[in-house]
């Protein structure tokens, strides 16, 4: 019986990287619909799961794979989706339903440029705040965003890892250009990738709705009776559609468990944050192009950090509030008009200008260059 | 009964048929001789029908979004073949908004049981116009009756490829549960309607404002399938075609899938 892909160096493409690290992380349950750019993470789960004696099964939706997917997760086992801004929005509804009923999950959503079918094929980060808010009513998201075919693998696993720990379901938010390019990766020993698998009721366990921050979550067919919900439910997971208490006390929780748990949550890779002058806040895909824009300022003489964020949600505040101390300026790269732009502002709260360097459309990168013209205009403003 | 109920006043508004359906329900399944519901798992959507099994049933229940029960149990189903897995819902849950769902499940012949509570109209939401509502019928929402031919969510699934299909009302209380019972028997895809009395939003605004109004009207308008057969389709507008309109054997979607992995774990 084939596993997880053996040890090695491979030459993935991301969608696939993502796949084989849904398969090193235990998924055995993949519902999806095709949809571009993500649908190289069906094919090859429909190809791999059943070989390590999962399933994975195309719906005739958006709305019926995540459903599916919930359904699996309640029978115990680790379950994830894979789609694109017009898909991400039709799985809305059971993102906000998974997120009530504390249901682990993982959904992908490889951006694309929207809004509406938009340019299927092209590169957009246009999903950020759709991520967050998508759902209607009060919730908390946990947003994730690979920048290489290397995160692809190692950050589906890290979102099966605290949708499992949190009880909620996780979002990979990955774009078109690290979903379909290919690079050189590596696939750790799998006794090396730690692994978080859900916390289960002890015998006489039945308040798997409450009472701790983040309950033991049964299965069902193990006679515990469990009783699962979207309405507002009480720690037994019985309706209480008219208490104020209840209600208060549930959502409360729910946000609350991802929101005191920010520190624990979020990872970022940063340089030079915490004495730079002049710093980027990017994610994903744009991230990339950071890497060169620094050398060539660096070669300037400008004195440049920069924070790219790995976790989208919860927003890493901390980290940018600790580059805003010292930096005169700082910059957001996105291909988006300004998403993660008005979150940095949040951050700093006016101790330092925030410009925001945007490009959308045709599924072109902002360049090294163009980044760095953005960020010699406004120091050239400055002298 | 009380067994497999849990300690909890039922919901149901005065005369509600839902209550015909789940004693129905749990006849057929005290005949198979479950003592316990632990070999079940519910899953219902959004409206009055979803409430049958959540909370009320001891037993597993996932109680989901509007129109996505069937989603939720091809997952469920697919990962514990094992256990009976059954739907609970309204006709607009599975015939309106989740129709698509209904119709994909039926040609896989997904092996759950689906029980479709018809009353012909949004009960829980006040009375609106459904898929279901028969032709000039008034709601809240066809002031002026309704314009619209309601849809056979019966034929429609049998056409899909179900395993098994049957409708009765909630007046043929014996037919209904025999239906449910070789419907929990059914290898492949099965499905129930049991068309059923909302005196509540829908009786008193077509003039059958009690239960008994509406349960004679289903007994006078009630046509078995085998009469239906030989009548004109003329003859048989605003009818209720009763009876099991297929029963028939092939293999299930979980058989299916897991021959499908069981292939591909030796080809490895």
């Amino acid at each position: 019986m084939t596993k997880a892909m053996p040890p090695g160096t491979y030459f993935w493409q991301g969608n696939e990287a993502c796949a084989e690290g849904a398969i090193a992380a235990g998924c055995r349950f993949f519902a999806g619909y095709p949809i571009t750019p993500a649908s190289e993470i069906a094919e090859h789960l429909t190809k791999r799961l059943p070989q390590t004696g999962g399933v994975a099964i195309q719906m005739e939706d958006e709305m019926a794979s995540l459903g599916a997917v919930i359904g699996a997760s309640w029978t115990g086992v680790k379950a994830m989706t894979a789609t694109s801004g017009p898909g991400f929005s039709l799985m809305q509804e059971n993102i906000g339903y998974a997120f009530m009923t504390e249901t682990p999950c993982v959904v992908v959503d490889a951006q694309r440029a929207g809004p509406s079918t938009g340019q299927a094929t092209k590169c957009g980060q246009g999903d950020v705040m759709q991520a967050r808010w998508g759902t209607h009513g009060d919730y908390a998201s946990i947003v994730l965003s690979p920048n290489s075919v290397q995160e692809m693998f190692d950050l589906t696993i890290e979102a099966f890892n605290l949708a499992e720990r949190y009880r909620t379901p996780v979002v990979l938010l990955a774009d078109e250009i690290v979903a379909h390019m290919r690079e050189r990766m590596e696939v750790p020993p799998l006794k090396q990738i730690a692994l978080v698998n859900r916390r289960k009721p002890k015998p006489g366990n039945d308040a798997f709705f409450g009472s701790q921050e983040v309950p033991p979550m049964p299965e069902v067919g193990a006679g515990y009776n469990v009783l699962v919900t979207g309405s507002t439910h009480d720690a037994y997971g019985i309706r209480q559609t008219a208490d104020p208490l209840v209600h208060q006390r549930l959502v409360g929780r729910l946000v609350g468990k991802i929101a005191t748990n920010a520190d624990k949550i979020v990872q970022f890779e940063g340089s030079n944050v915490e004495a730079c002058t002049i710093g980027i806040v990017s994610y994903g895909c744009t991230s990339r192009a950071v890497y060169e824009a620094v050398e060539l300022a660096k070669k300037k003489g400008l004195n440049i950090g920069y924070i790219r964020l790995k976790t989208v949600w919860p927003f890493p505040s901390t980290i940018v509030q600790t580059m805003a101390h010292t930096a005169d300026m700082i910059f957001v790269p996105e291909m988006n008009l300004r998403q993660i732009f008005y979150e940095t502002e949040r951050a700093v709260h006016g101790e330092v200008p925030v410009f925001s360097v945007n490009k959308i459309g045709g599924g072109e990168m902002i360049t090294p260059e163009e980044l760095l013209a953005a960020i010699l205009k406004e120091v050239k403003s400055l002298d | 009964m009380r067994s497999y109920l849990r300690d909890l006043r039922l919901p149901f508004c005065p005369g509600c048929g839902d209550a015909t359906v789940m004693h129905s329900f749990l006849r057929a399944v005290h005949e198979l001789g479950h003592k316990d519901l632990r070999k079940f798992v519910f899953c219902s959507g959004i409206g009055c029908a979803a409430w049958i099994p959540s909370p009320y049933f001891k037993a597993d229940s996932i109680h989901v979004t509007h129109g996505r029960s069937i989603p939720v149990a091809t997952g469920v189903k697919l990962m514990r073949p094992d256990l009976n897995v059954v739907v609970f819902g309204g006709d607009g849950d599975l015939a309106g908004i989740g129709l698509s769902h209904l119709m994909h499940a039926a040609r896989r012949n997904l092996d759950v049981v689906v029980i479709m509570v018809n009353n012909m109209i949004y009960g829980m939401t006040g009375g609106q116009v459904a898929p279901t509502t028969p032709l000039g019928a008034r709601t809240t929402t066809t002031p002026y009756g309704s314009f619209e031919r309601p849809i056979d969510a019966t034929r429609l699934v049998v056409e899909a490829g179900a395993s098994y299909a049957a409708r009765w009302t909630t007046f043929h209380r014996d037919d209904l549960k025999e239906a449910v019972r070789r419907a929990i028997l059914t290898k492949g895809f099965a499905f129930v309607e049991a068309v059923s009395q909302c005196p509540t939003a829908f009786g008193r605004r077509v003039g059958l404002k009690t239960a008994a109004d509406l349960l004679r009207w289903f007994e006078e308008n009630s046509v078995p399938l085998h009469e239906a057969e030989r009548m004109v389709e003329k003859d048989l507008a605003g009818k209720i075609v009763v009876g099991e309109f297929v029963r028939r054997d092939f293999p299930t979607f979980s058989q299916t899938v897991y021959t499908m992995v069981k292939g591909a774990m030796k080809r490895g």
